[in-house]
């Protein structure tokens, strides 16, 4: 229940960013990171809860592909 | 030092028997799909803890949420691991059919949007999870009160990870060092653990969720505990911070309090609880100190503190599989059942 997954930040309005995973544009809280538009962020709920950088996104993108092959 | 050395010395290792704990479904799941157990020697033994919090969601905290979908005019929002949790009378999936008004969210953040449409209605949110979760349920009240709307309640079960392993040194003394949680720690970072680590003499770890990760983790471990050392470090430093996230910890400050929290398997944990400081926005979340029994035969309470593994259950791929739950730890996407029975 814990999963986190990154996103790309491709805006901020306060304290939403609309935030791109593989294509889905999903609004996305952003009340704890302060996150600039090209950044990654690592999001749980609805909510993110850190900013990342790009190849660490990408390695984590990676594994939670591998994980919902498996489920 | 490369990844193969790490392999090498971990599938050499012929010293005493050791058990290391997870306490993340999100690791019990990675170590399945990496193969981590056949890279590693017999005597490294990866146990799974009390990472999942629906697992550890008692019974009557089911009851209470499927009480509350049959009152009039309210509507209860879940995530949808819970949905097929048994309680007693049922699964809130199985209440659906009989009355119970019951809606899958992917985001507690949804509850402000339907409270607003819908201002006859009001909305039980079945806040649980652990502290990766929290702040969510503290920004969507933010945002609720902010937007004047008051027709949202939290049927809180939110629980903090450190009295659990704290709990867990105290009554399980064979685990030799702790792989911790990754998304539990960039919330709460690394420093936490020291206080464990100081008091029990066990090493404790913060690990990603790529295989290189676990195993630089399970390395570590088992180098600490051959030098007889317990220290705390932070081999996720990508996400996790030692602070953790200082902006999550300040929203958990302000709208929770510790309290006790009833946990399937180990009982009550004093300060292991989070509950709503604003008692307005709970629906009497607090004193859920009893859990029922569990079903005969289950064994769900000793998979959740490590004691066997799901396969060593006697309902485990007999009379309790995904289709037919028997327990928590089957039904949940991040329970230890559910994932050894997707992946054995």
């Amino acid at each position: 229940m814990c999963i986190a997954i990154p996103g790309k930040v491709v805006s901020t309005d306060g304290t939403t960013a609309q935030v791109d995973f593989k294509g889905n544009m999903v609004d996305v809280n952003v009340g704890l990171v302060s996150p600039h538009p090209g950044q990654y962020v690592l999001v749980h709920a609805g909510c993110a809860i850190e900013v990342m950088e790009q190849d660490q996104a990408d390695e984590l993108i990676g594994l939670f592909a591998e994980l919902e092959e498996l489920s | 030092m490369e990844i193969k050395n790490v392999i090498e010395y971990l599938k050499a290792y012929d010293g005493p028997e050791l058990k290391l704990m997870e306490v993340c479904g999100t690791h019990t799941a990675s170590i399945f799909k990496n193969g981590i157990r056949s890279l590693i020697s017999p005597k490294i033994k990866l146990i799974s803890g009390p990472g999942c919090p629906v697992c550890v969601t008692p019974t009557a905290y089911i009851d209470k949420c499927v009480e509350y979908a049959m009152k009039e005019n309210h509507v209860l929002l879940t995530f949808g691991d819970m949905m097929k949790v048994p309680g007693t009378k049922g699964s809130l999936s199985d209440q659906k059919g009989k009355g119970a008004k019951v809606q899958l969210m992917y985001s507690p953040f949804e509850a402000v949007e339907k409270a607003k449409q819908h201002p006859e209605i009001t909305y039980g949110v079945a806040a649980v999870g652990f502290e990766t979760t929290a702040p969510a349920y503290g920004l969507m009240l933010r945002q609720a009160k902010d937007l004047g709307i008051q027709n949202i309640r939290l049927i809180t079960a939110l629980k903090t990870v450190i009295p659990a392993l704290s709990w867990i040194c105290e009554n399980q003394q064979d685990i030799d060092g702790f792989i911790c949680p990754g998304h539990v720690s960039v919330i709460i970072g690394s420093k936490p653990y020291e206080a464990l680590a100081k008091k029990y003499g066990k090493p404790f770890v913060v690990a990603g969720f790529e295989a290189e990760h676990i195993l630089a983790v399970i390395y570590d471990l088992v180098r600490q505990i051959e030098k007889k050392e317990a220290k705390v470090k932070n081999l996720y430093p990508h996400a996790v911070h030692d602070q953790g996230n200082e902006k999550a910890l300040a929203v958990l400050e302000e709208y929770f309090e510790p309290g006790p929290a009833m946990w399937r398997g180990l009982g009550v944990i004093e300060d292991s609880g989070l509950y709503l400081k604003d008692t307005c926005y709970d629906a009497e979340s607090r004193g859920l100190d009893q859990d029922m029994e569990l079903p005969e035969g289950c064994r769900c309470a000793d998979v959740i503190v490590g004691k066997i593994n799901p396969d060593q259950c006697p309902m485990f791929k007999t009379k309790c599989g995904p289709m037919n739950p028997f327990g928590p730890c089957m039904v949940s996407a991040e329970g230890a059942c559910g994932i050894w029975y997707r992946n054995q």
